[in-house]
């Protein structure tokens, strides 16, 4: 309840952030449209040159990349760790908030976010949606919350390595670009999977799962026999990478000695 | 004077090689996004050798090439006219006897020059290795890719400088930064080749500046131009080259006269 509390409270005081800064917001929200467009129009041209991509028709694939647009606007929205080490670590913010009572990530997350990226999901149902419209899907009465499921499993697995990879920080406060490097990564797993050569299918499966972000509980929605086996293990996949990056993150706090005096 | 220039790119070349960590990161990310859009194009050929009159070696030489060149081409010049607007140094900058914006984009090509020496040519030499793509032998196509990517340099800078500028009349800008990259990547032809796109849409690119920045020079190394196809293009660049200068003179004229230093 406190944590709630808390959340209700930060929510508003961001609002008034930005709510003093409105053609800001705007803007915000219209290049991260824009953003979502630019990779649309990919698919696209590429369809405009062939009827399908390993197998996936045009359809499908923009069903994909309208998915992987919901669990990824919730890791947006609330896991904006990009400037962690420069903010928290070398500026000292880290020492305020382990003073404070509530968990420690908690609070950088509640400090950092910004909860309009939420409105990639918006985006990725319109995308969805007219890509259903196109297709003939059987959906079932069970969908809905294996939906839910799977948006919770994919925004898990992203918040968990990069949780892991903040808490990098905390151990040593020089500086990586290793956040940079996994958000590129993270770009793999908007497409079908069987694009890739082998290796990067099982990099992407078993050592950074981001295809369980998007292809596998994505394609497994528009048929049920494909890749089940994968797409049902998402949150599971979602609930270790997240447990993963609190652990390392609640050890690197009992570590961490502050970077000045 | 032009010694204080180049000085200027040893300077900005010596800090990167001081900031080592930045580049290795960067070379990763260049061959991840290399990585993916080989694959995506190779899916799309499929079976086919040719599509839309592009053989699938063609194509990965384009990949290739085409994010090798934005190693070169690519500069945070909007990014740092925007900041030291905003904090106000560019007043400091402004009394300094030589032409700010020309300090800038001799900065960036300082960087551009490490980048090229330390990242783009050795990685070329490895993607080659690794990915089955074809780079021509003979000299003349080399020298016009050579030139090409030069004015590819210029362009891409001059639109940064300009949404740079646009900071003296937006507070904050970082929207426009961010938007202007994201398009500049579709409409350079860095993405998607420009003439694949559908037709419309390639006569509209034709007439803007974009395809200077990346479809110009990574189709001259790739695909081979005729000779007189060659001039073509080199000619359209060239001429945005000359062009660009005219808003960011009277950007640069104007944002002058109305500078306002926040909290100076």
């Amino acid at each position: 309840m406190f944590h709630v509390k808390l959340f209700f409270h930060y929510f508003m005081q961001y609002l008034k952030i930005r709510m003093a800064y409105r053609s800001d917001f705007l803007v915000q929200l219209a290049t991260d449209l824009l953003f979502q467009a630019v990779n649309l129009v990919f698919i696209l041209v590429v369809f405009s040159h062939t009827t399908e991509l390993s197998g996936w028709t045009r359809e499908e694939v923009i069903f994909i990349y309208g998915y992987f647009l919901v669990p990824f606007s919730f890791f947006s929205a609330f896991f904006n760790l990009w400037d962690f080490n420069e903010r928290y670590i070398i500026k000292g913010e880290l020492d305020r908030v382990l003073t404070r009572p509530a968990h420690s990530l908690y609070q950088v997350i509640l400090e950092t976010m910004t909860p309009e990226s939420l409105t990639g999901a918006v985006t990725g149902f319109m995308v969805m949606g007219w890509a259903v419209k196109e297709m003939e899907v059987d959906f079932s009465w069970y969908d809905p919350f294996l939906f839910i499921l799977f948006v919770a499993g994919g925004a898990a697995i992203y918040a968990g390595i990069y949780i892991l990879l903040t808490s990098i920080s905390l151990y040593s406060d020089s500086k990586t670009d290793i956040q940079p490097i996994m958000y590129n990564v993270g770009n793999y797993g908007r497409y079908p999977i069987n694009v890739y050569n082998r290796v990067i299918q099982l990099v992407l499966t078993w050592v950074i799962p981001f295809a369980f972000v998007g292809f596998y509980p994505a394609s497994f929605l528009l048929d049920k026999e494909r890749w089940m086996t994968f797409a049902l293990l998402t949150p599971l996949v979602g609930a270790v990478w997240l447990m993963l990056g609190v652990a390392v993150w609640n050890r690197g706090i009992r570590n961490y000695r502050g970077a000045g005096n | 004077m032009l010694n204080t220039y180049l000085e200027l790119i040893r300077i900005r070349f010596l800090m990167m090689l001081a900031y080592r960590v930045n580049y290795y990161s960067g070379m990763i990310i260049y061959s991840l996004n290399i990585g993916v859009y080989y694959f995506l194009w190779m899916a799309i050929y499929g079976e086919n050798s040719t599509v839309n009159g592009t053989t699938a070696v063609q194509m990965a030489t384009y990949v290739a090439v085409a994010w090798m060149s934005r190693a070169f081409y690519f500069n945070n010049l909007d990014r740092e006219i925007a900041e030291e607007i905003r904090d106000g140094t560019v007043a400091v900058q402004l009394i300094r006897p030589y032409h700010y914006l020309l300090v800038k984009c001799f900065q960036g090509l300082g960087e551009g020059l490490f980048r090229l020496l330390l990242f783009s040519v050795p990685g070329l030499v490895i993607v080659s290795l690794v990915f089955p793509i074809h780079l021509p032998t003979d000299a003349g196509r080399w020298l016009g890719f050579v030139i090409s990517l030069i004015f590819a340099f210029v362009i891409n800078s001059q639109i940064n400088v300009l949404t740079g500028l646009m900071a003296f009349f937006i507070l904050n800008n970082t929207g426009l930064i961010r938007a202007k990259r994201v398009l500049v990547d579709l409409l350079s032809g860095l993405i998607i080749p420009i003439h694949f796109f559908p037709e419309w849409a390639g006569r509209v690119l034709s007439y803007l500046p974009f395809q200077g920045i990346s479809y110009v020079p990574s189709t001259i190394l790739s695909r081979g131009l005729p000779m007189e196809e060659l001039f073509r293009y080199l000619g359209i660049q060239l001429l945005w080259g000359i062009l660009l200068w005219i808003p960011i003179q009277l950007l640069w004229m104007t944002a002058r006269r109305r500078l306002i230093v926040q909290g100076g």
